[in-house]
């Protein structure tokens, strides 16, 4: 009882308590300091969004997203831009979900673990640390002058493919090893074979976290811009690239796949690498449209994953 | 094995009741299987191309300049009438930005990750760490707008004789770009420090503070390094923000107030121009990716490695 009391003591004044207090205020600067760096990190992405908005919500208006890009800073649009991202958009998803998607089942369900798997798993690994200009380059070798594709929206889409490949393909590996053996098991307990198993229960379970990965790699795509300029994207279209129908037989066309595109990013570079105050302008108002697409991607993406992850309980 | 068993019993059933068998079942199964593979071998495809494309046209290039000309010939002005090929510029610069990077994302990201992982509430994180994401997926060529439109200015606020162009506005982006990597990586081997650790140091009067920084950074710590290192690779292959903030003049200097040309920056200018298909300079930007791709190259492994090794300590 009184040893207790002496040790209160001695706590409760003197040099130990004042040592103590010292160790929690520093502990509270601490934690001020880390609240502190975070919002001011946050705070530099307000400043950017800020920024554009000032500069450039101005500019937005339905003449601004219908005209072509102009030599007149005031008459110039992004027509051509938005209609190019979409279509290269297109293509990249059309090529790079089957093969990504194909890769990651056989990955996950098939691969014997042999050589040529890990093989395949190391290089997945390193290509999505490759920097984006690099897979630029290859394009501009292989696709523009090897297969000649010329500087067009399936070259385009083609590079952007090789670019977004790996990130679908470690998203979709993640979520179908998130799905639960047992789930495997009972359909082949019930006589199904691989493929059955994979096809209805599977793939099923595991889109969510398949459909996340690929929303997120497709946001990463429209925002790229530097392999896209490596392989010819050209700044100055003023028109739309030939319509995929026809009046008569076959009806559809895909001559408008070898016609030169823009995209988004590359028209804002443009305008911001110009010395004139005008152009800066546009160039903030197209920021501030691809902005907003790639963060409408992204809150879709993460709205996808909150609805499968409470959706799915295993 | 029961499903083996009972496969033939059931086929001589089949057959017995006259089901005519378009296709043995099994037939579908390999098709399927085969195609996966392929889709799999598409990835290696994709390195096979890169790795190949840029030796080919480098070994080109280096068949006309020297090696030793390329590594320390301190003038890079390839397009002149009387060339010059030496890398060192480019590096220069590279190096001057992936630097400022660091100094930026390096302490702003561990003190984000120590106190999401340590200090903040659970409510707090949940809604910081998405914020956090937002800012990688920003697009580069937004940021290279921010860069040389609201933070050189601000820069220019305090140093009055600082250039339109300058290493150091587009290092400081591209670190705030890259603080997520930084930050979430190390957060996730913070977070992989067993509770036991934490509470040891509790249970002897550790504050708070005491504990992250003496206990769990040190445990976690080269799964923090391997997070730094994913931000130098990222910070080297960076584009479009060098491309629009720091310039494109190619200067071997060390000094981040001044304007320089970075590798990749380097690729984008000369892509913007025409340049003939097979020439001297249309090599250069081969040799100069392959520069590029083996730094990161370097970079990724090392990463990769430290990642390895902290997974095995507990």
């Amino acid at each position: 009882m009184s040893l207790e009391n002496a040790t209160a003591k001695s706590i409760s004044s003197g040099p130990d308590r004042r040592r103590l207090a010292r160790r929690k205020r520093v502990d509270v600067l601490v934690a001020r300091t880390g609240f502190v760096v975070t919002l001011t990190v946050l705070s530099v992405l307000l400043a950017l969004i800020g920024q554009l908005a000032v500069e450039g919500v101005g500019r937005l208006s339905w003449q601004f997203l219908t005209s072509y890009p102009s030599r007149l800073a005031a008459q110039a649009g992004i027509l051509s831009a938005w209609v190019g991202t979409i279509l290269v958009m297109l293509l990249t998803a059309l090529v790079a979900v089957p093969l990504g998607l194909g890769t990651a089942v056989y990955l996950e369900e098939y691969a014997p673990k042999n050589r040529l798997t890990t093989l395949i798993d190391i290089n997945i690994a390193n290509l999505a640390g490759v920097p984006s200009i690099v897979y630029g380059l290859t394009a501009l070798a292989l696709f523009v002058y090897e297969f000649r594709l010329g500087q067009s929206f399936l070259t385009a889409g083609l590079t952007l493919t090789l670019l977004v490949l790996p990130m679908i393909i470690i998203a979709a590996r993640e979520a179908l090893r998130a799905v639960p053996p047992q789930i495997r098991e009972a359909a082949s307990a019930l006589g199904a074979t691989k493929w059955q198993t994979v096809k209805h229960h599977v793939l099923p379970c595991s889109m969510g976290g398949i459909m996340t990965g690929l929303i997120l790699a497709l946001s990463r795509a429209v925002g790229e811009t530097a392999p896209l300029m490596t392989v010819g994207a050209l700044s100055f279209i003023a028109f739309l690239p030939q319509p995929p129908w026809l009046s008569d037989v076959p009806f559809i066309s895909f001559q408008w796949m070898l016609d030169p595109f823009t995209v988004m990013p590359i028209q804002m570079f443009n305008w911001v690498s110009r010395p004139q105050e005008d152009f800066h302008v546009n160039a903030a108002a197209a920021g501030l449209i691809l902005l907003l697409m790639t963060l409408a991607m992204n809150g879709l993406g993460i709205a996808v994953r909150a609805r499968f992850r409470k959706r799915i309980r295993w | 094995m029961d499903a083996e068993a009972t496969k033939p019993d059931l086929l001589k059933h089949a057959q017995a009741i006259h089901v005519p068998p378009v296709f043995p079942p099994r037939f579908k199964e390999k098709v399927v299987e085969w195609l996966l593979m392929i889709t799999a071998l598409a990835s290696v495809a994709v390195t096979v191309g890169i790795v190949g494309v840029l030796s080919y046209e480098s070994f080109l290039f280096f068949r006309q300049v020297s090696v030793l000309d390329f590594l320390t010939d301190s003038q890079w002005t390839p397009l002149f009438s009387e060339p010059h090929y030496g890398i060192l510029p480019l590096v220069s610069g590279t190096v001057v930005t992936t630097a400022v990077a660091l100094l930026v994302a390096i302490p702003a990201g561990t003190v984000v990750a120590v106190y999401l992982s340590e200090y903040a509430s659970p409510a707090l994180r949940e809604a910081v760490k998405p914020a956090l994401e937002l800012l990688s997926a920003v697009p580069t060529v937004v940021y290279g707008y921010f860069a040389l439109l609201f933070v050189t200015p601000a820069l220019q606020w305090i140093w009055p004789d600082l250039p339109g162009f300058n290493m150091l506005s587009a290092g400081f982006v591209i670190g705030i770009m890259i603080v997520p990597y930084v930050s979430s990586v190390s957060e996730d081997a913070m977070r992989a420090v067993p509770l036991a650790l934490r509470e040891g140091a509790y249970a002897l009067g550790a504050t708070r503070m005491q504990t992250s920084l003496r206990v769990v950074f040190p445990s976690a710590l080269s799964g923090i390094a391997a997070a730094y290192v994913l931000g130098v690779s990222r910070a080297i292959g960076e584009t479009m923000v060098v491309a629009i903030a720091a310039g494109m003049q190619p200067t071997l200097t060390w000094n981040p107030l001044e304007p320089a040309a970075t590798m990749t920056a380097y690729i984008v200018q000369v892509s913007l121009g025409d340049l003939p298909h097979g020439s001297i300079g249309y090599r250069t930007i081969f040799a100069t990716g392959l520069t590029l791709l083996l730094m990161t190259f370097i970079f990724n492994l090392a990463g990769h490695v430290l990642r390895k090794r902290y997974r095995q300590v507990y």
